[in-house]
């Protein structure tokens, strides 16, 4: 005997944004549309260098599905991804070579500093280690922990997608993030 | 019978003689000293004789003495005879003005590496070496970090104050 059909009826849906319709049209802001496409499709490139990364797998895997937010493509290449995850301890002498993945990702594009040794050097206040990638890339969300849970990494992604879907498409263009990419080095 | 420290330390000091000195078997394992410039000499030697045979190179690093004065970077080799399963250690002592030693990279190629990850952290200058630069520190570093002078912590580092966090 067979297992009995079940249908999944409790799927969760992003609303609509708020907009004018009619007859086989529907019309709102650009920005919102745009916010809305871009924060339920975030493809992530994971930069794992030690624990963290293995809190990241175990966020990607089934139990702490991270799929289900729209970041299933995981890109191994920063051509394809939006978001740059950097998990685990950044020496010194990977600064450059970090820097040189997030130059290569295309606009736009968004950092998620994954536990204490991305966000700030972590444990290891020593001379070889990078205190902080914001050292050498700007960063969007910090995720603290040692290492975060995968609930804790899953909030980190839920809020940068808040930052994603309220963010104007004109900011890439603005003075300030000219003078953040400025203070940076980073054309 | 089987090879033994006391056969080892026997043949050492027939071939070497009185330029060995400071020998003592830490947990069984048998160190001694030598000058810094017979350091290849005595390696050859324990790695061509039949009876010594000790034909792998397991550790190539140094220590930093800063009490023993002119003599206080110490360069410390152990070897192990793998037919026999026995270990060896062997230290020379050079002075961190001028800390010189010879490379043992043509005898054993494993010290290759090690010998830039030494001279990487404690400045010791290998001579005859193929390439020595550094190998795990960032490249534009000027200082041996491993030195007793130097702190672990990061340098650059203004918002920790030494208080709060113990350093």
């Amino acid at each position: 005997m067979p297992r009995p059909v079940q249908y999944n009826t409790k799927v969760k849906m992003v609303e609509i944004p708020e907009g004018y319709s009619g007859e086989g049209f529907f019309s709102t802001a650009f920005d919102k549309i745009i916010g809305l496409g871009r924060e339920n499709s975030l493809w992530p490139l994971p930069f794992a260098t030690s624990c963290c990364g293995i809190e990241f797998m175990a966020t990607m895997g089934s139990h702490y599905d991270l799929g289900r937010f729209g970041a299933e493509r995981m890109g191994f290449t920063p051509r394809q991804c939006d978001v740059l995850l950097v998990a685990g301890t950044i020496a010194k002498k990977m600064g450059p070579i970090l820097r040189q993945v997030y130059l290569q990702m295309a606009e736009p594009r968004w950092v998620i500093a994954i536990g204490a040794c991305a966000s700030s050097g972590g444990i290891f206040d020593s001379y070889p280690v990078l205190q902080g990638i914001d050292q050498v890339i700007p960063v969007d969300v910090y995720v603290p922990g040692c290492p975060p849970r995968p609930e804790g990494i899953i909030d980190g992604i839920l809020k940068l997608q808040d930052l994603v879907h309220h963010e104007s498409t004109r900011r890439r263009h603005s003075p300030v993030y000219k003078e953040l990419m400025e203070s940076y080095g980073i054309q | 019978m089987g090879l033994t420290n006391e056969i080892i330390q026997l043949a050492l000091t027939e071939k070497f003689g009185e330029q060995l000195t400071e020998w003592e078997a830490q947990y069984g394992l048998l160190t001694f000293t030598a000058p810094a410039d017979m350091n290849l000499k005595v390696m050859q030697f324990l790695y061509d004789d039949e009876q010594m045979r000790f034909r792998f190179l397991t550790d190539l690093t140094a220590v930093h003495y800063p009490e023993r004065k002119g003599e206080e970077i110490s360069v410390v080799y152990h070897l192990h005879n793998l037919v026999d399963n026995i270990r060896l250690r062997f230290k020379v002592y050079v002075p961190v003005e001028k800390p010189d030693v010879f490379t043992v990279t043509q005898r054993f190629s494993a010290a290759n590496w090690m010998e830039r990850e030494t001279y990487d952290f404690f400045g010791v200058n290998f001579i005859g070496h193929p390439n020595l630069i550094r190998i795990l520190n960032v490249d534009e570093m000027d200082y041996f970090p491993m030195r007793k002078e130097y702190e672990m912590e990061d340098p650059t580092r203004r918002d920790k104050d030494n208080e709060m966090f113990g350093r």
